[in-house]
């Protein structure tokens, strides 16, 4: 069978092009990479290569053409043992027919096909029914944390954690302390001060199975690794059509911490949370980072877990039982009230409750719900205490734009906003790189003051 | 240009071959192959060949979208290391990545699908040319940022050291990846820890548009681990021979728990980077001189020739089997139908 040769096309927008010269002559015989002709598009002079090999039986397009469209037949390509006589044929012989090419018209018709209903994330587990009689015990986060891996490397032997400093020096803000003494070095792993290489190394071993927690000194590092988190972790599960992912934990300090200035000071919770493939989690109290840190290394998805310094050596109460663990994506109401609702999360829940406390003095009634994890968002909690009190503030030490307080604006606007009684204000950090000199990075920073203002703002009662 | 810059200097055994820090270690003589490997050879690479060639057919066609890399040319890296590793040994590497699954002995059908985006592809079409992943085959991407493989595939090869399993990674990336921050922050830890990881540098001269000579100061890539002691050689990467004794002297070195081994594998590609590239930053006559000098196929087939090992019929019956399947895998592609638009909202968390 005589053998159609097709315009080409040579790069993803090409719809025509002109078919500058023929290289080759009817009778010539080629092989396959020939260069049979060269064709023009408005970016580029191209070869064609033949594919098959034979000789040109016709040529159907004179060279010089101009505005030949893709997959046009522009010659006919004899087979061995072929004469021109089997043209004829060809040109009886029914066009062999095509699918449907991916091509212009398809995705046409493509677009008219419904898109399909975005999941509706399950229903978040409830936390945990503490028993009664359960002993509560103080702890820091910081030893929440440390106990929090502990006992998940204790429980799987595919759990490792590596970072600079994090075994012998036992951790720049000693979060693993002492695990070092309990793991040996082969799953706690002092690494060169190399995050991308680190992050990349870490990644590579999730896919492979593991289940690696890889701690940054502190997120602002991070930025050097944020490809293999998000190009990488983030997407390799959809990318293998669900063959393989990476089952692990990126986690350390986050935001700001105190007179350390511009670079050591950003809190990147929005950036991690517009990305599909990523859990992102910001604990505040002690339970919260025991419970959920625990959850985020036997989740078999890539977690980022952003820690707070400042809050690493407060103390809280926390449950002591075995296996204490938090659901992801379940928001905690950290306190009930009627008139406005505080959203918060992270040492943002620290002006929040702090102001709850000033405002009820005052005959307001706050309402403080602990986000604990970003994505995926608790929106439903959150709507829930808004359409009780129809007000709303949330409390953030990020940068104001496209922060996740925009994003909760965004979502309680178009879930529930005859239930609003006031626009919904945010507190954050000023659209400033942090300062160092003390009286202006208080200034950047959110205080309890905005929040008791907002609040009063809000409610109508400034 | 020679396609090998040293390829046959040197003995195979082991006591000259053995490396002694970054000492450029001579590269072992080729192997000479029996009957059965150098036709092995030759239908691999033929196959590779021949999908390759189909799939830019099927690009031209307007069936194949975004950006397609082909490997014409460059057969007889991804066969020759395919030959020397043992099972279980993973692959990872860059969007030049079609003829590594082929290689991998992954359903050709798949792979063509995957190229056209079609739901029996290996990532349900929703991962395209440049990512595609078998765990059954132990092949882990098709990575569309350039570097990012090399640290990915020095965790893979963690992983084997962690859980002693005895096997070893090996990381392609090209000879314009090779100047990735990446690569050097994954090379130490590598030495430093013993990993057992080979980095294959696929030197097919140019990245992009850019030779080699314009993009690194030094540039015999085999001593880009002189710094952190890793073991490093130039290869005739056109001969499969050549590629495969390499490789067996590497894994061997990696698998005896002496860390990482480099190979730069000196080899061409023929077509352009990707299909849109209309190549102007090289001569047809430098093109056409590799083909006809240094071609890996064509090398083993007068081989093969010369040694009777099959006749000028059998061979041409090779072709036609070869090309059958070929034509099979871009049938299917063609036929297969598009993912299913729930696929959409799948496989993002599990
Ligand atoms: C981080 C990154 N930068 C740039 C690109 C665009 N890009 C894709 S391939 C390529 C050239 C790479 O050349 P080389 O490593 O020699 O591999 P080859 O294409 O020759 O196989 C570039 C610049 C990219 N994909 N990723
Ligand atoms: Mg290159």
């Amino acid at each position: 069978m005589p053998i159609d040769i097709l315009m080409p096309a040579l790069s993803p927008t090409m719809e025509e092009g002109k078919l500058a010269k023929w290289l080759k002559a009817e009778g010539d015989s080629v092989t396959a990479g020939d260069v049979i002709a060269e064709i023009e598009t408005d970016k580029a002079t191209m070869e064609v290569e033949a594919v098959e090999e034979g000789t040109i039986g016709k040529i159907l397009v004179p060279e010089g053409t101009d505005a030949v469209k893709v997959n046009e037949k522009i010659a006919i390509l004899l087979e061995e043992g072929e004469d021109a006589s089997a043209l004829d044929k060809a040109s009886e012989a029914a066009a062999p027919a095509q699918s449907a090419p991916a091509g212009k018209e398809n995705a046409e018709a493509e677009t008219a096909a419904p898109l399909p209903a975005a999941p509706v994330s399950s229903e978040p587990a409830d936390d945990p029914e503490i028993p009664d009689g359960t002993p509560m015990k103080s702890s820091t986060v910081r030893e929440a944390l440390r106990d929090a891996m502990a006992e998940e490397m204790r429980r799987d032997g595919d759990v490792f954690v590596m970072g600079e400093e994090v075994a012998e020096y036992q951790g720049a803000y000693k979060i693993t302390q002492g695990l070092l003494a309990e793991f040996g070095d082969k799953r706690v792993i002092d690494t060169p001060i190399t995050e991308h290489g680190f992050a990349g190394m870490g990644v590579g071993a999730a896919m492979a199975g593991l289940k690696p927690i890889v701690e940054f000194m502190t997120f602002n590092f991070a930025m050097q690794a944020i490809d293999q988190i998000i190009n990488s972790a983030a997407k390799t599960l959809y990318m293998s059509g669900g063959q393989m992912g990476a089952p692990m934990v990126f986690r350390g300090p986050n935001g700001a911490a105190a007179r350390v200035g511009a670079q050591h000071s950003q809190d990147f919770a929005s950036w991690y949370a517009s990305v599909p493939g990523l859990t992102v989690i910001q604990p505040y109290s002690a339970a919260d980072a025991k419970g959920l840190l625990k959850a985020a290394i036997r989740n078999p998805n890539p977690v980022v877990f952003l820690e707070n310094e400042i809050l690493y050596g407060q103390t809280f109460e926390i449950p002591d039982m075995d296996d204490f663990i938090l659901p992801i994506g379940k928001a905690k109401v950290e306190r009930t009230g009627s008139d406005v609702t505080l959203v918060s999360w992270s040492i943002g829940m620290t002006y929040a409750l702090k102001a709850a406390d000033q405002l009820a003095e005052q005959g307001i009634s706050a309402e403080v719900i602990n986000l604990r994890t970003i994505r995926p968002l608790d929106i439903d909690t959150v709507i829930k205490s808004v359409k009780k009190t129809g007000r709303l503030v949330t409390v953030e030490e990020a940068y104001p734009m496209c922060s996740v307080s925009s994003e909760i604006a965004f979502q309680v606007q178009e879930k529930a906003f005859d239930y609003l009684d006031a626009p919904i204000l945010r507190v954050t950090g000023k659209d400033v790189p942090m300062p160092y000199a003390a009286n202006l990075e208080k200034l950047a920073l959110p205080n309890v003051q905005e929040v008791i203002d907002a609040a009063k703002a809000v409610t109508y009662t400034a | 240009m020679a396609a090998a810059t040293k390829s046959t200097a040197g003995s195979g055994t082991k006591s000259a071959s053995r490396s002694r820090g970054a000492a450029k270690s001579a590269a072992p003589a080729i192997v000479e192959f029996d009957k059965d490997q150098e036709l092995h050879a030759y239908r691999e690479m033929l196959q590779i060949r021949r999908f390759e060639e189909k799939a830019g057919q099927l690009y031209g066609m307007g069936l194949i979208g975004g950006f397609c890399h082909l490997y014409i040319g460059q057969e007889a890296v991804v066969v020759g290391m395919q030959m020397a590793k043992v099972d279980g040994d993973q692959m990872i590497t860059g969007y030049r990545d079609h003829g590594h699954m082929l290689a991998m002995d992954l359903d050709p059908k798949g792979v063509m699908a995957e190229l056209t985006g079609r739901r029996g592809g290996l990532s349900k079409g929703k991962g395209g040319s440049m990512h595609m992943f078998s765990k059954e085959k132990h092949f882990y991407g098709g990575h569309g940022i350039v570097g990012a493989q090399v640290s990915l595939g020095t965790g893979l090869g963690f992983a084997n050291k962690y859980r002693e399993n005895g096997n070893v990674a090996m990381a392609f990336f090209g000879d314009g990846a090779s100047n990735q921050g990446q690569v050097y922050e994954s090379f130490n830890m590598a030495q430093l820890w013993k990993i057992p990881v080979i980095y294959v540098i696929e030197n097919n001269k140019y990245g992009m548009g850019t030779s080699v000579e314009r993009s690194s100061a030094n540039t015999d890539l085999s001593q880009r681990g002189a710094s952190f002691g890793i073991p490093g050689e130039q290869v005739d990467g056109m001969d499969v021979r050549a590629v495969m004794a390499a490789s067996q002297k590497a894994l061997e070195h990696c698998r005896s728990g002496k860390g990482p081994y480099i190979l730069e594998m000196i080899t061409y590609r023929y077509r352009g980077h990707s299909m849109s590239d209309p190549a102007k930053y090289r001569s047809k006559e430098e093109v056409q001189k590799m083909r006809t000098e240094h071609d890996p196929i064509e090398q083993v087939r007068k081989r093969v020739l010369d040694n009777g090992w099959a006749t000028e019929d059998e061979l041409k019956a090779l072709d036609k089997d070869v090309r059958a399947i070929v034509a099979e895998a871009a049938e299917f592609a063609q036929t297969d139908p598009e993912p299913d638009v729930s696929e959409l909202y799948t496989d993002i968390l599990l």
